[in-house]
Order: structure tokens, then C-alpha cells, then sequence
């Protein structure tokens, strides 16, 4: 029974970690129907400006996060700015394509600037933030984790519901013309769509870094685990991204502690296929009908 | 004599079979055959081994390409499981000529049907999806694929890998480049022949209308689903066709190269080539595959200066930042491709002086 607990704590929260990233994901689907390929990429440069900042220039801890949270935000809204403005209104498979480009031209710089070493962060989360409950422990990362994960969809909740911001990157997505006819100005909630995703994206990198270490090809195998996730929770659902995050996540432990190990990292997909067979829309995505 | 034919000066057709022709005017046809005499007759045996070596890969990769270009470029649809189906194919030729015993000849075409099933299994979603969910169910594909080419240990011998036999062809051994190269580029003829002639036929017309507009096609008449499906299966064949072929090219295979970066190297192959366009996939196949010779020749360079000789490992992997950045450059500048680029350049000449 242990062992179970142990799988479920340990799942749950591997599973708000994905939660975490395809939440960035599903931003700038919302807002810009923009399937984003170099999602992992934006993790790892999150994770990598926070390694940079906490273990070679020694910046306190809550600064460095600032510091590296504003920069994604900006990285986000340059990448915007220089590469998907100029295809707004362009085929899918381009601005697609684009978006596999950048992941590898990220992908290829971050490799070359740090190699395919692990490293790690200095410790500093406090140990009495770790739970233990009889025998089970539950490690300060895991909890600091997952209260960021449920501050942070809390957060973007209440920013969809209530803010302008967040009503016009709404109606953006339901239509673009339409909101350019009612005065959403849209290039602007693009760009500003990008910048909250790669932020978003850089702060789970951090918690990922906490919790294995960065290490760049891990980091990007991750972002490819945000489709299986999304999918499952609905591409255009926030809660849907953190609950389809959790389910994978379990299903992922339980699967490695149960069955076999080498399953893991294949069953999100395997069950991807089967989802998109039968409830291609997802548990909490919006289902669009269309008729001849 | 016949009266030689000239492009016209504006559009003057009045049927519509001059509207199907391949060659608007005897000269294409003559270049044509310039080009095949050049390219069987002098090419193998001016080139080094190394050269040939390149040549007979961006063959391969062409056939390949070809395939995912009906798949993306004619019928709409973007798969990002095409490496897997690659290394489906070359699994496929190397299983059936090592366990079964098939003939060269024999093991190819029906690596091709072997794939081209697969293929349409994962085509399977896309009666229901389309657009980004089926992107992404191909994705999965790909993941899958590549899981069960590496975990079937009984079937694919694992990481160990599969060496196969020499293949020969009407009692010839094929052992050097050379023959390698006849081979390949009878099959790359081959197959543009057939590409060229099923997007004329009825399928190829299908194929581009559920491209343009999907519920639009299926009000005139297309049955969507079968004919999504019979993309797929053809462009699978392809895919198997050319993985078999490599399987044979380079002896022994394991499942490491088929993975999703060769996914996207293929279409990266159609997109600088040219979507929808069948010399542009010959054109993208040779630009990518000449891309990566020569980031591999410049990172050999610098490794051998000394004061480079610490960055090794990370060189190597600005080809990657290269790679990407000739898709991303591509798809700002020029998304037509390089087949876009090239009928620029021929119609400057057709018209120059006037060129307006």
C-alpha cells in the first residue's frame, strides 16, 4: 500500500508539473490557435536564464525568479514580434512548421551554450515545507510545485473571467475577424498571449529544474508531453490542461511502477490515439460541428 | 518536319487536355532527356565515392519527400510521422529479407505495402479530425512507431539492430555506389512518373479540392475519408519504398535514426522545396541533404583547428540552430519554396529582355 501511496503522490505531482506547462500552451491556443512545437524549448530557456542567474552570478533567489520571469516575458514577446507576425493569417502548416523551427533553433543554441549536462539548482527551498504523513513523505519540491501550479490557475481563472486583457484574448480566439470588427486591438493580444505563455513556460522549467535538474533534452521530451495532456483536457481548456496534466501524470507512475518502466514515456500517446478516436475534442475542449 | 512548339505569350488554351499537358513546349521534353542522359550516363562516373554517396542519399530522401508531398503538399493534410514510417519501411525490407528470404526485387514493393498499411492505421483518425488534431495524432504515431521498432526485440532484434544480406538485382550483385545509384534513381524516376500522373487523374484532383476546401469537396461529391486515406497510404508506400531502399544502401539498420527530428527533416524537405509541387520536392530533398553535408564538413573543420577542439560536442549542435533556421528563414521570405524560386528565375529568362 506504500508503494502506491508513493506512486500517487509522486504522480499527482509530476502530474500538476504537466499541468503547469500545457497551461502555456493553451494560452496561445486560445488566443491565437497556434499549436506551439517549441513549448519545451521555452521551458528549458526559462530553466536555463534561472540556472544562469542563481548558480554563476549568485542573484538571490527571489530576484533571480523576477529577474527570470520578466525575461521570458520579453523573449516571448520578441518571438512573437519577429517570427509569427508576419504570418498572421498564413496556412496552418506554416505557422506549424515555424514553430518546429524555432524549437530547433532553440533547441540547437541552448546545446550548444550548455551541452547535454545535468545541472543542478543550489537547494533553498526550506525543508519545513515538506509534508510527512505517517510514513509517507511528501518532499518540499513537490508541495512548492504544486502551490504554484494551483496559484497560477487560479491566477489565469480569474484573468479570463474578469480582466479586459483576458476578454479580449476570448474573443479573439472565438473569432478573429469579428473582435477586429469590435475594436480588439489583436496583434496586441497575440503578442501579449506569447509573453504570459513563455512566462508561464519559464516558470514550469524552474519547478522542472528543481525537481530532476535542467538538462536541455529532458526538458524539450517534456514539452512534446504537453500533447497528450491537451488533448485529453481539450486544446482550448485551462482547467482542462491541469486536470489531462494530473491523469497523464498518474497514468505515466503507475504505469512505470506497475507495469514496466520503458511504458512510461510511450503511454501518453498511446492513449492520445485512443482519445482522439473517440472524444476527439477532449474531457473539457469545445466541440465544433461542422456539416455539409 | 514537326513545327517545334514555343511558350505562348499569354494563355491561349482552349481545351482542357492543354491545360493536363506535362511539357508546354518541345524544349522541356528535349531538356528532360538532356537531363537523364547527363544524369545516368555522366554523373555516376565523374563523382568521388563520397559524392555519390550524397547523391544516392538525396535520391532516397527525394522518394520520401515525394510521399509526404502528396500527403501535405496535395491533399492538406500534416503529418509529423513520416521518419517513422521511414524506419517502418527499412524495418520492414530488412525483416523480409532476412527472415523470409525475399529477393531485392521483391523486398521493396512489398516493404511499400507493408508500410502503406501501417500508414493507413494511423490515417485512421483522420476521418474524424482534421487541421491540428491530426497533427498531432500523427505525432503520436511517430512516438509509437519509434517505441515498438526499439521494444519488439523479437521482431526487430531491439538496439542490436538488423544487418542485412547483399541485394541483387537480375542475377547482379549491387555492391558499390554506382550500382546503388542506377538502382535508386530508376526508382526516383519511376516514382515521379507515377506522382506526376496520379495528380492529373481524378485522385490527384480529389486530393487537391479536399486540400482547398475540405467541406466544400465532400458537397461536390468526394468521399472525404477514403480519399484521406488513400493519401495516406500512398504517401506511406513512398515513405516505405525509400526506407527499404536505405535499408539496403547502408547494410544495417537500427531504430535511432528514425526518429521525430527526421520527421521534421523531411518536412522541412517540402516546405524549402515547395508544397504541392513535385520538382520541388527533388529540389528540397537536394537542398537539405546538402545542408547537412555541409554543416557536417564545417563542424569536421573546426573540430581538426586546435583552438576549437574543447567545443567539440557543441558544435555539433549548432547544426541543429542551422537547420531550424533555414525552415524558420524559408517561411518568412519565401513560402512558396525553392520551386517558387525557380520558376522566378525561368520566366526572367523566358522574358528577358522585357521581363514584364
Amino acid at each position: 500500500m506504500d508503494f502506491f501511496f508513493h506512486l500517487l503522490i509522486n504522480g499527482l505531482s509530476i502530474g500538476l508539473l504537466y499541468g503547469l506547462s500545457a497551461m502555456g500552451f493553451v494560452m496561445i491556443f486560445k488566443s491565437s490557435s497556434v499549436l506551439n512545437f517549441a513549448h519545451g524549448e521555452l521551458m528549458a530557456i526559462g530553466a536555463f536564464l534561472f540556472l544562469v542567474l542563481v548558480s554563476w552570478a549568485h542573484v538571490p533567489i527571489p530576484v533571480a525568479f523576477l529577474i527570470t520571469l520578466v525575461g521570458s516575458f520579453v523573449i516571448g514577446f520578441a518571438v512573437e514580434r519577429v517570427f509569427l507576425r508576419p504570418l498572421i493569417g498564413e496556412h496552418l502548416i506554416f505557422v506549424i512548421m515555424l514553430t518546429v523551427g524555432l524549437a530547433s533553433m532553440f533547441k540547437g543554441l541552448l546545446l550548444f551554450i550548455f551541452g547535454g549536462n545535468l545541472y543542478i539548482y543550489p537547494d533553498f527551498l526550506p525543508s519545513s515545507l515538506g509534508i510527512t504523513i505517517n510514513t509517507l513523505v511528501i518532499p518540499p519540491v513537490y508541495v512548492a510545485s504544486s502551490m504554484t501550479g494551483i496559484i497560477f490557475l487560479v491566477l489565469f481563472g480569474l484573468f479570463f473571467k474578469f480582466s479586459s486583457q483576458g476578454i479580449f484574448m476570448r474573443s479573439v480566439a472565438d473569432n478573429q475577424t469579428a473582435s477586429l470588427s469590435l475594436g480588439v486591438h489583436v496583434r496586441r493580444v497575440f503578442a501579449l498571449s506569447w509573453a504570459i505563455a513563455a512566462l508561464v513556460a519559464a516558470m514550469s522549467g524552474i519547478v522542472l529544474g528543481i525537481i530532476n535538474g535542467t538538462n536541455v533534452h529532458e526538458i524539450t521530451s517534456i514539452g512534446l508531453k504537453v500533447f497528450p495532456v491537451v488533448i485529453l483536457g481539450g486544446l482550448d481548456s485551462i482547467g482542462g490542461a491541469i486536470i489531462g496534466g494530473i491523469i497523464i501524470g498518474l497514468l505515466e507512475t503507475f504505469t512505470a511502477g506497475y507495469i514496466s518502466p520503458a511504458l512510461r514515456d510511450v503511454i501518453p500517446y498511446i492513449i492520445l490515439v485512443f482519445i482522439l478516436l473517440i472524444k476527439p475534442y477532449g474531457l473539457f475542449g469545445l466541440v465544433e460541428i461542422e456539416r455539409v | 518536319m514537326k513545327k517545334l512548339q514555343f511558350h505562348p505569350c499569354g494563355n491561349f488554351k482552349q481545351r482542357y487536355e492543354e491545360e493536363l499537358r506535362i511539357f508546354e513546349t518541345d524544349f522541356g521534353r528535349l531538356w528532360l532527356i538532356v537531363g537523364a542522359l547527363v544524369l545516368f550516363g555522366i554523373v555516376p562516373f565523374v563523382s568521388s565515392p563520397y559524392l555519390l554517396y550524397v547523391i544516392n542519399m538525396t535520391g532516397i530522401a527525394a522518394i520520401g519527400a515525394m510521399g509526404l508531398n502528396i500527403l501535405i503538399g496535395y491533399t492538406g493534410l500534416i503529418s509529423l510521422g513520416h521518419g517513422a514510417f521511414i524506419g517502418v519501411g527499412a524495418y520492414a525490407g530488412a525483416i523480409l529479407a532476412t527472415r523470409l528470404g525475399f529477393p531485392f526485387w521483391l523486398a521493396i514493393p512489398s516493404a511499400g505495402l507493408i508500410t502503406a498499411g501501417v500508414g493507413m492505421i494511423f490515417g485512421l483518425p483522420s476521418g474524424r479530425l482534421k487541421g491540428l488534431y491530426l497533427t498531432i495524432a500523427t505525432l503520436a504515431g511517430q512516438i509509437i512507431i519509434e517505441y515498438v521498432l526499439l521494444r519488439w526485440e523479437s521482431l526487430t532484434r531491439g538496439t542490436m539492430g538488423i544487418t542485412l544480406p547483399t541485394a541483387s538485382l537480375l542475377g547482379m550483385e549491387l555492391i558499390d555506389d554506382r550500382d546503388f545509384f542506377y538502382v535508386i534513381y530508376v526508382v526516383l524516376v519511376a516514382v515521379t512518373f507515377i506522382t506526376v500522373n496520379i495528380m492529373r487523374t481524378r485522385y490527384g484532383r480529389a486530393f487537391i479540392a479536399i486540400r482547398d476546401n475540405d467541406r466544400a469537396a465532400e458537397g461536390m461529391g468526394i468521399p472525404i475519408f477514403p480519399y484521406k486515406l488513400l493519401a495516406f497510404s500512398i504517401s506511406s508506400f513512398y515513405a516505405g519504398v525509400a526506407g527499404s531502399l536505405w535499408a539496403y544502401y547502408m547494410i544495417s539498420i537500427t531504430s535511432e535514426p528514425f526518429s521525430l527530428s527526421l520527421s521534421v527533416e523531411y518536412i522541412a524537405m517540402v516546405i524549402i522545396g515547395g508544397l504541392g509541387s513535385i520538382p520541388g520536392s527533388i529540389f528540397g530533398a537536394v537542398f537539405i541533404i546538402g545542408l547537412n553535408e555541409l554543416l557536417r564538413s564545417a563542424t569536421d573543420l573546426f573540430m581538426s583547428m586546435p583552438v576549437f577542439r574543447g567545443f567539440g560536442l557543441n558544435l555539433a549542435s549548432l547544426r541543429e540552430f542551422a537547420f531550424g533556421l533555414a525552415i524558420v528563414l524559408f517561411i518568412l521570405f519565401e513560402p512558396k519554396g525553392l520551386a517558387e524560386i525557380w520558376r522566378i528565375i525561368r520566366s526572367n529568362f523566358r522574358l528577358w529582355p522585357f521581363s514584364y
